[in-house]
């Protein structure tokens, strides 16, 4: 029968977009994830740190004429020292106590973010050129294609979980991360400034977040104020993969772009809405989310 | 020559609340010094201060004469000063090795490696791979020990090692101790336990409600002396 057959190819092809999806998502979740599983720290302003990112790879773009790539080699390592700077400036005095001023900063930084690119790029969406790579894909079979830029950044996404999970697991830095995390005055004595060590997570969390950024503006456009909608998504990833596993938290963006997938095939309205139910599932099934870390 | 650690006139604050009142005290190289005393009397503090964790002024602690006081923990312990803690305070995420081995995090230069604790504490070689809860208490404070050793530190200084464990675990634990102080490591030792602080040490202080009470050779020192510098009756 045709029609079941064309349907179950359309299928096929709504799963595997879903799973291409969620590696942009993984990537988003990623650097959050750093930062809570180190620091505690909840970061409100992460979803605009990506959109600043996407802009600042559109200013690049438009005021040197350098493609895409230049913007990761210039982009990356430039957020790296803005984040190990807000750590190291600000956000290190908030941490220790309570957990509201953390929030309550980092919300602040939410809106400086989203008012200065609205004052430096206007409200209207941007994207950037990637010189024919955005439309470029590999056909499958007669009903399925695969975008090279999504499975580059679906690639990069798998590449940087295992980085995080080989060097949280097996270097001295990873070991210093997790014993900061675990007790930083201990670890000052072990002669680890956890000063330090918290900026350094930071500087790896906003590295993830500017290769984020700079894939999402190639992928669609992007507007000053869209921070907060990706700064969901990375929760909702999050949430899914379970706290302090890289892994979960990829698992749990690649879940999220499925759901997203399937959502939309059911009816066009529904996309997003299946993620946010679908983490709520999770919330009321498994509240420590699906992979969460299992120790000793 | 100046000894190895030095503090003079040494005060340290929790807020407005005064918990050392002008300790005087030192070490020399290779020495092993008890501090004992009550509950409160000063001595966690004493260490905390030494190591940076508490705030005191640049000339109130000395190493080889040079000030060092007020620096943060992460520097002292870079010049070689290690903390074993009371309660001994592991890294609950990381195994018996990784705890190790964040010991060593600075890789200062020495004799003290993973080898070298496995052979000072044979039990903890088959443990390697559990994380610290899943230990006895005798085994995480070996692994303390071992990750203060790990740093490779000039002055080794114990917060109540003996705390909560059984006599016989501590007898073994003050007998590797000792190995260590043969092999000419500085080591500073809080106890409450005045027989057994006199038995292992060269000299011993008293405190008192965050003063020295007394100071002496250990073994010359008698048992009413202490117990009047210790209670101060």
């Amino acid at each position: 029968m045709p029609t079941s057959a064309s349907e179950l190819v359309g299928w096929a092809d709504t799963l595997l977009q879903g799973v291409l999806l969620g590696g942009l998502y993984a990537l988003f979740a990623m650097g959050l994830s750093l930062a809570f599983g180190v620091m505690r720290l909840v970061n409100i302003a992460h979803g605009d740190l990506i959109v600043l990112a996407s802009f600042a790879a559109i200013a690049l773009g438009l005021g040197t004429g350098w493609g895409p790539l230049a913007a990761f080699l210039v982009i990356v390592p430039a957020m790296a020292a803005l984040g190990y700077a807000l750590q190291r400036l600000m956000l290190n005095r908030t941490l220790g106590g309570d957990a509201l001023p953390p929030l309550l900063v980092t919300f602040g930084l939410s809106i400086v973010v989203q008012n200065g690119l609205l004052e430096a790029f206007s409200a209207d969406p941007r994207g950037l050129g990637a010189g024919g790579l955005e439309t470029a894909s590999i056909r499958l079979t007669s009903g399925i294609a695969v975008g090279w830029l999504p499975l580059i950044v679906f690639a990069v996404a798998a590449a940087i979980t295992l980085g995080l999970e080989r060097t949280f697991g097996r270097t001295r830095y990873g070991r210093a991360f997790r014993a900061a995390s675990d007790d930083p005055v201990t670890a000052e004595l072990m002669g680890m400034s956890h000063r330090h060590v918290y900026a350094l997570a930071m500087a790896v969390s906003l590295a993830i977040v500017a290769a984020a950024g700079i894939f999402l503006a190639m992928r669609t456009t992007v507007a000053p104020s869209d921070g907060p909608g990706y700064l969901l998504y990375a929760f909702e990833a999050v949430i899914i993969g379970g706290m302090g596993s890289f892994w979960g938290t990829w698992a749990g963006g690649i879940i999220l772009g499925v759901v997203q997938g399937v959502g939309f095939r059911l009816d066009p309205g529904w996309g997003i809405l299946a993620g946010h139910l679908a983490c709520l599932a999770v919330l009321l099934i498994r509240p420590r989310g699906l992979f969460p870390r299992t120790r000793g | 020559m100046s000894p190895l650690l030095e503090t003079r006139a040494l005060t340290a604050f929790y807020g407005d609340f005064q918990a050392l009142f002008g300790i005087d005290f030192e070490i020399d190289a290779g020495e092993v010094v008890a501090i004992v005393g009550a509950n409160s009397a000063g001595k966690s503090t004493f260490l905390g201060a030494v190591c940076g964790l508490l705030r005191v002024s640049a000339s109130q602690v000395l190493l080889d004469g040079d000030p060092v006081g007020g620096l943060p923990a992460h520097r002292i312990a870079a010049q070689g000063i290690a903390l074993v803690p009371e309660g001994r305070r592991l890294f609950p995420s990381l195994t018996v090795e990784e705890n190790l081995l964040a010991g060593g995090y600075l890789g200062r230069s020495g004799e003290w490696n993973l080898d070298r604790v496995y052979a000072l504490f044979p039990a903890l070689r088959a443990r390697r791979r559990a994380f610290p809860e899943a230990l006895s208490g005798g085994e995480q404070q070996m692994t303390a020990i071992g990750r203060a050793l790990m740093a490779n530190p000039r002055l080794l200084a114990c917060d109540e090692i003996s705390l909560g464990l059984a006599p016989v675990v501590v007898r073994d634990l003050y007998a590797s101790l000792g190995d260590v102080a043969r092999a000419g490591l500085s080591i500073i030792v809080v106890e409450q336990d005045v027989s057994l602080a006199q038995r292992v040490s060269h000299r011993l202080y008293c405190f008192q409600e965050g003063r020295v009470s007394l100071v002496g050779v250990s073994l010359s020192l008698t048992r009413a002396e202490i117990s009047h510098a210790y209670f101060g009756v």
